[in-house]
């Protein structure tokens, strides 16, 4: 009879059922761990794994003549064609050639220009130099072209194939680091598309957005910290800063878009207003790690400065502040992190557009790299997916090192009272 | 000095000289405790009758609260906490292999210094320990464990138009009430508690104990505390830790009115504490 | 006392140095004003055009201007239900991950991990945050989405390749630090003495945090969730980069959908004119996110505040 089981029985009774509980709930943490931590390893590899291939582009070596017919009709293109047909000269159908042509990368003549510019004794002679292939053949070389596909589901056709084949045999062509990827400016073709201009572009934005939210944030911090008498409207100023800090990013892009371009008439691209739009975005984070960092200061220091005289502002400016300077700066970092990763209010005011050059005021129109991110991830080109990688590795690189500084500066400037 | 109390102590076999009618519910034999590094107990010897209540007293960090956490295993929970030596309950060592702690927590409830009912009903209070160990069969089964554990307690009359209100909007006093109707709801054998008057006013700790007082015909209490006057009101046997040792243990009238270490004596009279 | 030309110098400079830092301080209600005023005004003139209520509840999303005045569909249709819908799809679908994933890690983190295990899990969290959203975005679009399209054609699914799933998997793992790391205040903020409590009782670990630690974090925890469905619904580069632009109602988490941020950045970032009902259209939606998200951050900070109240 169930009945007649004394407490200690049924507790016996129920134990094993109770333990698997347990060990299932337990499960369950550990299984949650492992997809977050899994997921971000899985992310963080496939794109390594894809970008790290962006900083290398397929040189191939020609014997480039610096004819003086086609340097005076700057048809430095012209000279590369020449050059290869000087490589294969088996070559003769006039649709073979014009593939032939298509090996190398349509930017190639502008390093003979550079060259050229750079020492014009060139002109008349011949160079053995390195130059940079088309991207389907960097693909091919970088073995992302699958060479048992059949013909036509591949990107390179078998006499391509039979081409590069001989450059290999020859070592003629071979993997360099792609300096152009760091120094460039965007472009249509991607094996000649750089991140410069949008590194440029996110510099500028980010020495707009510290130079406004920094002092504003800190001046805010400070009001409200030490000044701020407990009033209904420093209550509003403290839930508002709350609620901005949650507001989706995109709304500041759509105050940006109507504010600063339409009603103020300031220029469309421009890293200044992409700067203050993200000084707004900002402004919240700053001022919540500035009012922590000043709450971390022990109420004595103020006493012992305004009982030796000095004024609230001078107690301040004097005393507090400086003690309270590592942690706002280390705030601050964290902010500017987040706007160097942020893109979608840069969208709203154009910074989105298609920029060769590189930027250098902040009228200028650029771009940001989350932004150049963006827009190659939409190019259909297998290379500009490399591409996309590489500079996502660069933006992480940023990151990373921004947020290892605030941690640094945090371990190094922490203080106990 | 310290060697000089260890020779002292621990043979004076304490049980034995007094309440012979009562046998030992819970024994320690050479209990070490330590929290990392630092050693919190020294080698107790301890044996608790059974149907009264044990008072331990002393001077704050004597370690008599970690004392009570043993009996109920409550200091695995603690980091770098370790155990030594054998603590029996009814003859079986709860240190064992093989003993389970939660069916052992379940012999052995414990009562808190503050008080701190779950934020649920008052109901529910007293009815989540036969609920997690399975206690109840049937609804009607579990209202008469609740309702019991809760006359028991001698806090029926004053909720018992408001049970399925929140336990925490209870005054201190009544919490403290409710606690102990959750631990006697799963009729554990032993009830520890930890300082259980600390946090109540005076009129709500005359309440509590007298109900310790009932409580001790069906149960064997072992109470942490730190007044005095308190383990003199309530308890039959009384044990004085120092620095981790165990000094003295005996009826509590004799600890009070005839200490035989002079350390007890200070600490009664009010010299030490 | 000695009133010195110095000294009321000093003191007219304290004065000017006090209104500079009041200034400062109204800029963040200054940025508030802004957004509402600019939402509101253009939002305003759109519905100036569109009645309020064919935005509301109208269900065909179309904002595709003709070239001609007298082609069909001249003005287009600006139905936002789809847009609702599709955004809350991909929130529901991005919580469903985030929520149970960020709460149990969060709980295994408080109450199981060793203290050195947990060391080093909570920064890999973290590091989960600090990811710009385009990368999470890429990936969606890059990996995940074919992913679940190659999943679904080998169990005989029709995935759409900007399915609800992918931007909604991958969205969802982006809040999973948001809830677990607010998860995490919460269960630290619920009193030792609740948890001595339930294991005095003979309670096992995971009993105690079902029945006593969660109901009584219960409050924060909700919290934590508006919040991230706040920040859900506001995500822009995720479904920008991996859901659709056609405005489909659909339940259907493996077809496309759109959502409130998308059309938005689809109305504004092509060449256009300012004044064409397809622009002023983003900011009517902008207005919506705006308010919607307000609501759920104000109501989420006022449990968590009262939470935080109540332990402290």
């Amino acid at each position: 009879m169930t009945d007649q089981l004394s407490n200690s029985e049924r507790i016996q009774a129920g134990l094993a059922r109770r333990y698997r509980a347990e060990k299932r709930f337990r499960l369950y943490g550990i299984i949650a761990v492992v997809l977050a931590v899994g997921f971000l390893a899985v992310m963080l590899s496939a794109i390594g794994a894809r970008g790290f291939g962006a900083f290398y582009q397929t040189h191939a070596s020609l014997e480039v003549t610096f004819d003086e017919e086609l340097v005076k009709d700057k048809d430095w293109q012209g000279i590369v064609k020449v050059a290869m047909r000087k490589s294969f000269p088996d070559v003769k159908a006039r649709r073979d050639k014009r593939k032939l042509y298509k090996l190398m990368s349509s930017g190639a003549g502008f390093d003979l220009q550079g060259m050229y510019k750079a020492d014009p004794e060139l002109l008349g002679q011949t160079r053995t130099v390195w130059l940079p292939t088309s991207d389907d053949i960097d693909m091919l070389m970088k073995g992302q072209i699958d060479r048992v596909l059949a013909e036509d589901d591949r990107r390179v056709s078998d006499k391509e194939i039979t081409w590069v084949d001989q450059w290999i045999a020859s070592d003629r062509i071979e993997l360099q680091f792609n300096t152009r990827f760091f120094t460039g400016g965007d472009s249509r073709e991607p094996e000649l598309a750089g991140i410069l201009g949008a590194v440029m572009g996110s510099l500028l934005s980010l020495t707009v957005c510290l130079a406004l939210s920094f002092p504003l944030g800190v001046m805010t911090a400070v009001y409200l910290e030490e000044f701020a008498p407990k009033n209904k409207w420093t209550d509003i100023i403290e839930v508002n800063i709350n609620n901005l800090a949650a507001v989706p990013s995109i709304v500041f892009g759509l105050l940006g878009l109507a504010m600063f371009l339409n009603f103020f008439g300031m220029p469309r691209s421009a890293p200044l207003v992409g700067g203050m739009v993200l000084a707004l975005m900002t402004l919240p984070t700053i001022i919540i790690a500035g009012r922590a960092a000043l709450r971390a200061v022990p109420p004595s220091i103020r006493e012992a400065a305004l009982g030796m005289g000095a004024s609230p502002i001078q107690t301040v400016t004097h005393h507090v502040l400086p003690l309270a300077m590592p942690g706002m700066l280390t705030g601050t970092i964290i902010g500017m992190a987040q706007a160097l990763g942020e893109s979608a209010p840069l969208l709203m005011i154009g910074m989105v557009a298609f920029i060769v050059d590189v930027p250098a005021a902040f009228t200028d129109p650029a771009t940001a790299l989350p932004v150049q991110i963006y827009l190659w991830a939409d190019s259909p080109e297998r290379a500009f997916s490399e591409r996309t990688s590489g500079a996502i590795i660069v933006l992480l690189g940023f990151l990373i090192t921004m947020n290892i500084i605030a941690v640094f500066m945090r371990k190094s400037f922490e203080r106990r009272w | 000095m310290e060697l000089a109390i260890h020779t002292e102590v621990p043979e004076s076999a304490p049980g034995l000289s007094v309440a012979a009618s009562n046998p030992h519910k819970v024994t320690a034999k050479s209990v070490d405790v330590y929290y990392g590094d630092k050693q919190a107990l020294k080698s107790i010897n301890l044996d608790i009758p059974s149907n009264m209540v044990t008072a331990l007293i002393g001077p704050s960090g004597c370690g008599k609260s970690t004392f009570l956490r043993c009996l109920n295993r409550m200091n695995d929970v603690v980091d770098g906490c370790r155990v030594e030596g054998e603590i029996k309950l009814d003859g079986e060592n709860i240190y064992a292999k093989g003993v389970d702690v939660v069916h052992l927590r379940a012999r052995v409830g414990m009562v808190f210094q503050k008080p701190n009912p779950f934020p649920k009903s008052i109901y529910d209070n007293v009815a989540y320990g036969p609920k997690i160990h399975g206690l109840a069969r049937s609804r009607a089964d579990m209202d008469e464990i609740v309702l019991n554990s809760l006359e028991k307690a001698g806090l029926l009359a004053e909720v018992r138009d408001r049970l399925d209100a929140p336990g925490t909007g209870l005054s201190g006093g009544q919490q403290q009430r409710l606690c102990i109707a959750r631990a006697i709801a799963v009729e554990p054998e032993v009830i520890l508690m930890d300082e259980p008057c600390s946090a109540l006013d005076p009129i709500a700790t005359a309440k509590i104990e007298e109900l310790i007082d009932e409580l001790k015909e069906n149960y064997t209490i072992i109470m942490v505390t730190h007044s005095m006057q308190q383990a003199a009101r309530v308890s039959q046997k009384t044990a004085f830790f120092h620095l981790g040792d165990l000094v003295e243990y005996g009826d509590t009238q004799g600890i009070f009115t005839n200490p035989k270490d002079e350390r007890t004596q200070a600490y009664v009279t009010g010299r030490i504490g | 006392m000695y009133v010195t030309p110095a000294r009321r110098a000093k003191k007219a400079v304290e004065a000017v140095i006090k209104g500079i830092l009041i200034t400062s301080s109204t800029v963040a209600i200054l940025t508030t004003v802004g957004i509402v005023a600019s939402l509101l005004f253009e939002a305003m003139r759109f519905f100036g055009e569109i009645p309020f209520v064919d935005f509301m509840f109208g269900t065909e999303w179309s904002p595709q201007t003709a070239i001609r005045e007298d082609q069909v569909g001249a003005s287009g249709s600006f139905g936002a239900v789809p847009l609702f819908a599709g955004t809350l799809l991909i929130s529901a679908i991005a919580l469903a991950v985030a929520a149970p994933v960020g709460l149990f890690a969060a709980i295994f983190l408080a109450e199981y991990a060793h203290p050195k295990l947990r060391n080093w899990v909570k920064p890999i969290l973290e590091i989960l945050a600090g990811i710009p959203t385009v990368v999470y975005g890429f990936f969606a679009a890059l990996v995940v989405a074919p992913w679940l399209r190659g999943t679904g054609e080998v169990a005989g699914f029709d995935v759409s390749s900007e399915s609800a799933l992918a931007a909604g998997l991958v969205m969802g793992v982006m809040i999973i630090p948001l809830i677990s790391s607010l998860s995490d205040d919460v269960i630290n903020a619920v009193p030792q003495s609740m948890r001595d409590g339930s294991f005095g009782l003979g309670a096992t670990k995971s009993e105690t945090i079902r029945q006593v630690i969660i109901p009584a974090a219960l409050p924060g925890i909700m919290g934590g969730m508006l919040l991230a469905a706040s920040r859900a619904i506001g995500e822009t580069m995720i479904v920008v980069m991996a859901a659709g632009l056609a405005a489909n109602l659909t339940a259907n988490p493996l077809q496309a959908v759109t959502t409130v941020t998308v059309q938005i950045v689809t109305l504004l970032t092509g060449d256009q004119e300012f004044d064409s009902a397809k622009t002023l259209a983003a900011f009517a939606l902008g207005l919506m996110l705006f308010v919607t998200t307000l609501v759920l951050n104000v109501v989420a900070l006022h449990i968590v505040n009262k939470y935080r109240e109540q332990y402290d």
